[in-house]
């Protein structure tokens, strides 16, 4: 039996992202930057979250990836 | 750090830039005296600067709201994307970011690359000298963000002039500037009817879908988004494009490694938004929505705190020999485009139309010069962006 409720993985490609802050921005509980301003996540397995949906839609370089936890799919940007 | 010094009056466009730097040395934040009399805070260092741009206490939408305008760009702001936070800014940016990721950009180079083409074959046909901004730096990114758009590009010069007025001094010019912003509406209004009606492959249809179809957007942030986005497009394009020839003209060995290898071209603009002042006025003022601690001073909540990118750029902490022109620097992230939720929306954009006019210009006009002296050169007054009347060119054999 699956988990009820969805969990999301969230990865940002460190050699994609350009440090523009633009998710941290979005959602600052969410993606925090390195000091060589690249962006991550603050944790990687959370509940769904519609601010990291928007920060992943709004990210200038696609670098942001959102998956179902239990599937491995990506998560529906909309 | 003390708090207790004057503050430092904002330097006007006829003060001397270096010796404001000078005024800032190692006082990454501290009081401003603005050109109203009204008393600020600036953020002169990388970290601090990129800290309250990031940060959401510090707040775009308070900053601007009406009665405290300095200049039109502001006011403009206040009405757009530009002018809100989150969430009510992340609807809006959401809507339009897909448009300018770096793949979608990326898609449209072979279509920058002819434009630039043609842009030069048509400037090397002018007699000499000719003017480099009417002939290429504006034509250029209003071309792109037309097509992109959907907007008619023979309209040029009746939104040119429209956003030349808009970009102005506010406390001088007021009455203008209003006007312009309603004509700018009131084209832009008719623009979107005349695409309702007739649909077709560009942005302002996929806009008007999203106003229609799902309600994404009400009618008037449908009509300041697409004149932020014609208006945002140009006038900084251009002049990042007048000014970087500038900086290369005055720099010709770095100049010659560019035409001798045009892999560094990418960087070399990197180096060119790092290197370039463009901002003209007072940069996109935020407001602390709370008392907030930056760079070890305390701004109280309500106060107004102006991120100078200019001097961001040269940091000497982030950015060795910062006042150093170099082409072949190794990267860094200027904060040229900002940062944050309000981190320019077609910085993907505006950088490639850079790449591939130097890319155009360095392969195929020889002998590039300045036919007058670069102090004859004339800025227009009171602009947000400094923008540059007109930018005699030579070229060919001396």
């Amino acid at each position: 039996m699956g988990r009820a409720v969805t969990r999301w993985v969230v990865a940002v490609d460190k050699n994609t992202c350009i440090g523009s802050a633009v998710c941290v921005g979005t959602a600052p509980d969410r993606f925090e930057l390195d000091d060589r301003q690249r962006s991550g996540p603050v944790t990687a397995e959370i509940d769904p979250d519609e601010a990291v949906r928007d920060a992943a839609a709004s990210c200038p370089v696609e670098a942001i990836s959102l998956l179902d936890a239990d599937t491995g799919e990506p998560v529906d940007p909309y | 750090m003390t708090v207790d010094e004057r503050p430092i009056k904002y330097p006007s466009a006829a003060d001397p830039w270096p010796e404001f730097r000078a005024l800032l040395r190692n006082k990454p934040v501290v009081r401003v005296e603005m050109p109203d009399g009204s008393i600020g805070w600036m953020a002169s260092g990388y970290n601090e600067v990129r800290q309250m741009l990031v940060d959401q206490r510090f707040s775009r939408a308070k900053a601007v709201a009406p009665g405290r305008a300095l200049q039109g760009t502001e006011v403009f702001a206040a009405g757009s994307i530009n002018g809100l936070d989150p969430p009510g800014h992340t609807r809006l940016r959401r809507l339009v970011a897909s448009a300018f990721t770096a793949r979608r950009v990326e898609a449209m180079r072979p279509r920058v690359a002819s434009i630039v083409d043609e842009l030069i074959g048509g400037l090397l046909d002018r007699p000499q000298p000719a003017d480099f901004v009417a002939g290429f730096a504006l034509p250029l990114p209003v071309q792109v963000i037309c097509e992109m758009l959907g907007v008619p590009a023979e309209d040029m010069e009746q939104f040119h002039a429209w956003s030349d007025t808009i970009l102005g001094d506010w406390r001088q010019d007021s009455d203008s500037i209003m006007t312009a912003l309603v004509d700018l509406y009131g084209y832009f209004g008719r623009l979107i009817e005349v695409k309702r009606a007739e649909p077709a492959d560009d942005l302002m249809t996929a806009l008007i879908a999203a106003r229609d179809e799902t309600d994404r957007l009400s009618e008037e942030e449908l009509t300041i988004l697409g004149c932020t986005l014609l208006i945002g497009g140009h006038e900084t394009t251009a002049n990042q494009i007048n000014l970087s020839l500038l900086l290369l003209l005055d720099h010709p060995a770095e100049l010659e490694k560019l035409r001798a290898d045009s892999r560094l071209i990418p960087g070399a603009v990197e180096e060119l938004l790092r290197y370039v002042r463009l901002g003209g006025g007072l940069p996109p003022a935020r407001m602390t929505t709370e008392d907030v601690e930056l760079g070890g001073v305390t701004i109280p909540a309500g106060e107004v705190v102006l991120p100078l990118y200019a001097t961001a750029n040269r940091d000497p902490s982030v950015f060795s020999d910062p006042d150093r022109f170099d082409v072949s620097r190794a990267p860094a992230n200027h904060l040229t485009f900002g940062a944050g939720v309000h981190h320019c929306l077609g910085a993907q954009l505006a950088r490639l139309e850079l790449q591939e006019a130097f890319r155009g210009l360095l392969g195929r006009v020889r002998g590039i010069r300045l036919a007058v002296p670069a102090t004859e050169l004339q800025f227009k007054p009171g602009m947000a962006v400094h923008s540059l009347r007109e930018l005699p060119i030579r070229w060919g054999e001396p």
